[in-house]
């Protein structure tokens, strides 16, 4: 236990030294401020459109670092030493899940208020995303971390390692989106049915893609 | 071929039987066994590319063997050519990242700093450190872990003469203390009362 703790610290540690904390603060907020830019200034539509951009940048944003999240503890040899010690892939993976959902789902959080004042978002729709996304931040967290294990071996990765969990991400993007909509309200349990099984999913596709690497 | 079983046989920490390797579509070795008892110390030697590193990778459970039986029958230390620590960290943390995971005290990480001789070094980052350097913090941290197996895959490469003596050293100490040894290096490096397993002479 105290070996786990020691790497879920390590993980967070290595996600917010260098300044990485402001990365999808920054580039929330990047999007937040040239949407409405591209959309121009109807506000009835920008509250509409805004809502799905959230959601849009919510999910870009978790897939930012996946070049960070494993490769460099593939290339350092870290892997290897904690297989040594007997640990599960699926427990790395669970692990490597906590501390991205701990480390980019926090600062999401907090740009969330001034992003959505950019686009509009009255306070009910406000509290819609901010609960939507919360209720998401583990599997897009489990998504990322899963595309990181797969693209491990190749250099460059991330960006095909977007195009293999996005597939995975849309039902997130429908019913998260989509509880927005008043008529829409009970898309809300089928987002958290959604995001619990890609959260439960993640750990073990994950460590078969870390056993994988070893190979 | 094999080192030679000792009687009794309670005291044997790693056991290889009629293990086979294959590499891509590479058949690096079959039919290799070993045993590795309390206070043993075998040296793989051989040419680059007779399979030295993916014997050591098998031992420790890393890559999985084709045919046969590898078991370890006590926890396992590996030093291979990537160092895992943090190149932003100072040696020491970054050492005692690895003494947490492996739920041993600072005092074993002071020690094994000191057999090392990079004590002095504490404070550097990791990434300022040298070829040598590094192999002797990957040492402290297969020394500090207090595992009775050691799989030691060419742990002088870069050392000076100086820090060889002292990995020499720290070999003849564990073994004393019941720890058992595997080696791969493709050069003798003085070791006393060492059994070797010629690799290139298995292809």
């Amino acid at each position: 236990m105290t070996a786990l703790i020691a790497l879920f610290w390590r993980d967070l540690r290595r996600a917010w030294g260098s300044g990485a904390l402001w990365l999808p603060v920054m580039f929330f907020l990047l999007v937040a401020t040239a949407f409405p830019f591209a959309v121009g200034p109807d506000a009835p539509l920008l509250r509409r459109a805004g809502g799905g951009m959230v959601w849009v940048a919510a999910l870009l944003a978790a897939l930012l670092p996946i070049d960070r999240l494993v490769r460099p503890d593939r290339e350092a040899g870290v892997l290897d030493q904690l297989a040594v010690r007997g640990f599960a892939d699926e427990l790395i993976a669970a692990v490597k899940i906590a501390a991205h959902a701990a480390g980019f789902g926090l600062p999401l959080m907090i740009a969330l208020f001034p992003a959505s004042a950019l686009l509009a978002q009255d306070a009910e729709r406000v509290g819609l995303l901010a609960t939507g996304i919360a209720i998401a931040i583990p599997a897009l967290a489990s998504l990322a971390v899963l595309s990181a294990s797969l693209t491990a071996n190749h250099k460059g990765g991330s960006a095909i390692g977007g195009l293999l969990v996005l597939p995975l991400a849309v039902p997130m993007l429908i019913f998260g989106a989509g509880m927005l909509d008043p008529s829409g309200r009970g898309a809300i349990k089928l987002l958290a049915a959604v995001s619990l099984l890609l959260t439960v999913i993640g750990p073990f596709a994950a460590g078969a893609a870390m056993r994988g690497l070893r190979e | 071929m094999s080192a030679p079983p000792r009687a009794g046989g309670v005291a044997e920490l790693l056991l290889l039987d009629d293990v086979a390797c294959i590499r891509g579509d590479r058949l690096l070795f079959e039919g290799l066994s070993l045993t590795l008892d309390r206070g043993d110390a075998l040296w793989l030697r051989g040419p680059n590319g007779a399979g030295k590193s993916s014997l050591i990778r098998l031992a420790a459970g890393l890559l999985g063997a084709a045919a046969g039986t590898v078991e370890r029958r006590e926890r396992v230390a590996l030093i291979d050519e990537a160092s895992a620590l943090d190149t932003e960290l100072p040696l020491r943390r970054a050492l005692d990242f690895w003494a947490r995971v492996d739920t041993v005290d600072g005092h074993a990480v002071d020690r094994a700093m000191d057999d090392m001789a990079l004590t002095p070094l504490a404070d550097v980052p990791v990434a300022m450190l040298s070829t040598g350097q590094r192999k002797r913090a990957g040492m402290v941290r297969v020394i500090a872990s207090g595992a009775p197996i050691w799989l030691l895959d060419e742990p002088a490469n870069g050392m000076d003469d100086a820090a060889q003596a002292r990995l020499i050293a720290a070999i003849a100490k564990h073994r004393a203390n019941g720890g058992a040894v595997l080696l791969a290096s493709h050069f003798a490096l003085g070791i006393p009362d060492l059994a070797e397993l010629d690799m290139g002479a298995l292809a």
